[in-house]
């Protein structure tokens, strides 16, 4: 028995060898250090704990594996007959006892720290839905053209499916990422429109649920310009393993022309929502977005998969009333996974989705919506 | 044999053995029957939740979809959670109970055995009936074993209100044999057996019994409400209507967190028979075991929220469930200590119950030292809803509480069936466990430390190799438990005779009756001389 073990220990040993031999990503052991002050702080925190876990277990597997070796009765052992001493447990209660309390210090200061989100330079809403990200600037001037967003993921379905080559950043792409300024306190409040999900950035050290009817709020000050990727990590429904996260952190300066650019976009959408949309480019930019928002339930043939999601081809609701379409896509089905697109989309891209799924897959309605009347539609309350 | 003689001198009374047949089944009242039941059901539910666990490593083989729809991925999380929790574990420590506990402290039967046999009948109703979602329109539970609403409720497949059926089902099931095993180790002891000289195995259970009855109503009113949100228009959980998704988990988890001490507080007890056995030697300090299995009983209940570091708790509340929660390390460490100190000095064999018993003791105890980690909030912020959680508590649970059942199903079947194992196939059966299930749950910390969530079924290709490996490690782990159906059936069937005392170092009345243990024992009580200071 002992000759195997040893096999087994050799095996393990030799295994954890070639890890660290091989410094490659998909071998990665360990939490990333991070790019925060916090998220330091909370490495630091893990490795302190981390060893001295070892160093109890070192002590504690040592006596019971020199046991083992030691005192079997093939070699003769005979037992001793010691069965108690208060001594000892009062010495192995204390002990565990002050090691706690040794780590509880430097934690309750971390957390301390990192609760504190007082004095943010930038607050910036996040909003979860199944399954994407909204994400919306708080600007201090109640005037400025607000700036916010929804995030999907990026990454096609044909990747997932394995019928092309996965990407580097696979699952972890999104359309819009979020963009904020480095080295200055953006403050995060977080909230979610339907089920429960987490906003969770590793390097950031941060992970909060969004709650639909809570709004918790979470901090950093990232030093270092760059992209960082996150997922979701709360069981939101069937594509909660594809709602990535994907912030670029930039120079304040690089921010601040960012910002306006974004204000400027959203002036031009308010202008072209007033333009006419012809069918071509309406069809060609609904494809666009079925195939990155409703592709998942409705399928890419729009057959669905009945009857939690249903098909699109021939339904009612997609060849009827064009005003029944309208509903269904800005308002949502509530009590189902149909969500409400009314802000997820612009007017735009809503009116080209609805003129979409009214003419493709079989459906020939022949009809459209112009973005104006799309506006109208939820300007008027409907 | 003193006992067979007497045995023989009741006969012409209405004492008789086993009714013939299915009905010997149904309608027993015989505690040895029904623990039997038990665990024949535990195993079964064991091998479907294994079968769930093996399509999740399937699909996590490699990145990309390969075999399963996402939705049904999450079916199978979800219904693997809670088979294995409700269906394996639960229902086998209630089967060891039931044989046990009466041999333990020299009682004949249950307290209530017409109750025992419908607690055990209810159960079979309950998991066809939870099972057979999977078959429904719109799919089984699909929001994971801790159905956190909104996504249970609202947003839940029609089948939901099965489930919500038989997990009050479930909770009668428990709670009922709760009740049985508190009155019958009050009630029942044999004249001498003082409960500071009851098995630890009766000890753990009774405080486990506690658990069970105080929490398992909590379970019944939080599904019962989302019954209510669901069907009747309130809004418990529903943020629209004034509700709060947040009080579902702090209800959930205050039934869930003392819920995984009732699945290990009996295991301890198995342990800490096993160990004494095989090391020759007294458990050390039994007297702290007891007290540090209250006190680990105890301060399950103040820890709840642990689980919910992440939901926005004030600070004060995060600082209160951190500091209470490092606490169980102290109780848990003396339990560690104490196994430990038994072997030390002893004179020990390594027979397969031993082997599962000191393998439970390591890799319990790297549970625990991940448990600390865990209990540290900001370092929680990071391992929250990761793989390493699901490490975690599948090394309390799998080479925890699971491996204390083999254990305890290899130390006493020569007890129940009258005849040894083989021990070569148990020693195989052991060596193939402990190889899968270290390579399907240690590559598991990397992932979730590397920022792999939980509950996806699929994932980045940085995660790609760790997935590969666990996928591997669960098959062997899997397979590996139709060898013990193997050793089981050989037993029953036949081989070396057992003696009453089976192992040189047993301690404890139920070494006292014959192998395999007559269907009545201890219809008079035993000798008092016989009960002895654990």
């Amino acid at each position: 028995m002992l000759s195997k073990a040893k096999l087994w220990l050799s095996l393990a040993f030799g295994t954890l060898l070639m890890w660290s031999a091989g410094a490659h990503a998909a071998w990665e052991l360990n939490m990333p250090r991070g790019v925060t002050q916090i998220s330091r702080e909370t490495y630091d925190l893990h490795m302190t704990i981390f060893w001295w876990m070892i160093a109890i277990g070192v002590v504690v597997f040592g006596v019971l594996f020199w046991s083992i070796i030691n005192h079997r009765k093939s070699k003769g052992a005979k037992p001793a007959t010691f069965h108690e001493s208060t001594k000892v447990e009062i010495v192995w209660t204390l002990v565990p006892f002050l090691i706690l309390i040794a780590m509880a210090i430097p934690a309750t200061r971390v957390l301390t720290a990192a609760y504190d989100a007082s004095e943010s330079e930038l607050d910036v809403q996040i909003i979860g839905y199944q399954w994407r990200w909204e994400y919306r600037y708080m600007d201090d001037d109640p005037n400025a053209e607000e700036v916010s967003f929804f995030s999907s993921l990026a990454t096609s379905r044909e990747e997932i499916s394995n019928s092309i080559d996965k990407g580097e950043n696979y699952l972890l792409e999104v359309d819009n990422p979020l963009v904020i300024p480095s080295n200055t306190k953006v403050r995060f409040l977080m909230t979610a429109a339907d089920v429960l999900h987490a906003w969770w950035v590793p390097e950031f050290a941060i992970k909060k649920d969004t709650i639909p009817g809570f709004i918790n709020e979470s901090w950093v000050i990232v030093e270092e310009p760059g992209i960082y990727r996150g997922q979701c990590a709360e069981l939101c429904g069937m594509e909660h393993g594809f709602m990535p996260i994907e912030v670029h952190v930039l120079e304040p300066a690089d921010f601040e022309a960012w910002y306006a650019e974004q204000q400027q976009q959203a002036l031009q959408v308010a202008e072209l929502t007033n333009a006419a949309l012809s069918m071509d480019e309406a069809m060609a930019e609904g494809a666009e977005i079925y195939s990155r928002n409703c592709v998942a339930c409705h399928q890419a043939n729009g057959q669905g998969m009945p009857p939690a999601f249903p098909a699109l081809a021939g339904s009612a609701k997609a060849t009827g009333d064009i005003g029944v379409t309208m509903d269904t896509l800005v308002n949502g089905v509530p009590g189902t996974a149909m969500a409400a697109y009314g802000r997820q989309l612009n007017p735009i891209e809503l009116a080209s989705i609805i003129t979409y799924v009214r003419n493709a897959f079989g459906n020939q309605s022949g009809d459209m919506v112009q973005p104006a009347e799309v506006n109208e539609f939820i300007v008027g309350g409907q | 044999m003193s006992s067979a003689a007497i045995d023989h001198a009741h006969d012409h009374d209405h004492h008789h053995g086993p009714a013939k047949g299915i009905s010997r089944w149904l309608f027993t009242t015989n505690h040895k029957d029904i623990g039997t039941l038990y665990l024949w059901f535990s195993f079964a539910m064991f091998l479907l939740g294994g079968t769930f666990a093996l399509v999740i490593r399937a699909e996590l083989f490699q990145p990309g979809l390969q075999f399963v729809e996402p939705n049904f991925f999450n079916q199978m999380t979800t219904m693997h959670g809670l088979v294995m929790v409700f269906g394996a574990v639960m229902p086998a420590f209630v089967g060891l109970a039931n044989w046990m506990i009466p041999l333990m402290i020299g009682a004949p039967d249950m307290a209530l055995p017409r109750m025992n046999n419908w607690s055990f009948w209810i159960l079979p109703f309950a998991f066809t009936l939870m099972v057979s979602t999977l078959f429904m329109e719109g799919g089984g539970p699909n929001f994971g074993w801790t159905f956190y609403a909104p996504l249970s409720t609202t947003y839940a497949p029609d089948s939901v209100t099965y489930f919500i059926f038989a997990v009050h089902i479930m909770g009668a099931s428990s709670i009922m044999g709760a009740i049985n095993v508190i009155a019958t180790i009050l009630n029942m002891r044999a004249p001498g057996m003082t409960l500071m000289k009851m098995p630890l195995f009766v000890w753990t259970w009774l405080i486990t019994a506690y658990l069970l009855i105080a929490v398992m109503p909590v379970l019944a009113g939080v599904v019962t409400m989302m019954l209510f949100d669901i069907h009747f228009g309130t809004s418990f959980f529903n943020a629209a209507g004034g509700g709060d998704p947040v009080l579902f988990q702090h209800l959930f988890w205050f039934f869930g967190h003392p819920e995984v001490y009732i699945m290990i507080l009996p295991a301890f007890g198995i342990v800490s028979a096993i160990i004494p056995t095989f090391a020759r030697k007294r458990l050390f300090g039994y007297d702290s075991m007891v007290y540090a299995t209250a006190s680990i009983a105890f301060l399950s209940f103040i820890v709840w929220a642990h689980h919910m570091f992440t939901v926005g708790m004030p600070l004060a509340g995060q600082l209160f469930f951190m500091y209470a929660t490092m606490l169980i390390a102290v109780p848990t460490g003396v339990k560690v200590f104490n196994w430990v100190a038994t072997m030390f000095r002893g004179a020990m064999t390594f027979e397969t119950p031993m082997l599962f018993a000191i393998a439970f003791v390591v890799l319990f105890t790297i549970g625990g030292f991940t448990g600390v980690m865990l209990a540290i909030t900001p370092a929680d912020f990071q391992y929250h809803d990761t793989y390493f959680v699901v490490a975690h508590f599948h090394y309390v649970l799998v080479p925890g509480a699971v491996f204390s059942l083999m254990a305890a199903a290899y130390y006493w079947l020569p007890k129940w069936t009258g005849y040894m194992y083989d021990e070569t196939l148990g020693k195989l059966h052991f060596w193939m466990s402990f190889v899968g299930v270290n390579l399907l749950f240690f590559p598991q910390h990397f992932l979730g430390l590397a920022g792999m969530p939980r509950r996806i079924p699929d994932y980045a290709l940085q995660f790609a190799n760790f997935n590969w490996i666990s996928s591997v490690g669960a098959f062997l782990f899997g397979f590996s438990q139709l060898i013990l159906l193997l050793v089981v059936i050989k037993c029953i069937r036949g081989g070396k005779k057992a003696t009453a005392q089976v192992w040189e170092g047993a301690q404890g009345l139920e070494w006292t009756v014959p192998s395999p243990a007559p269907y009545h024992t201890f219809e008079t009580p035993p000798d008092p001389s016989l009960i002895k200071a654990q």
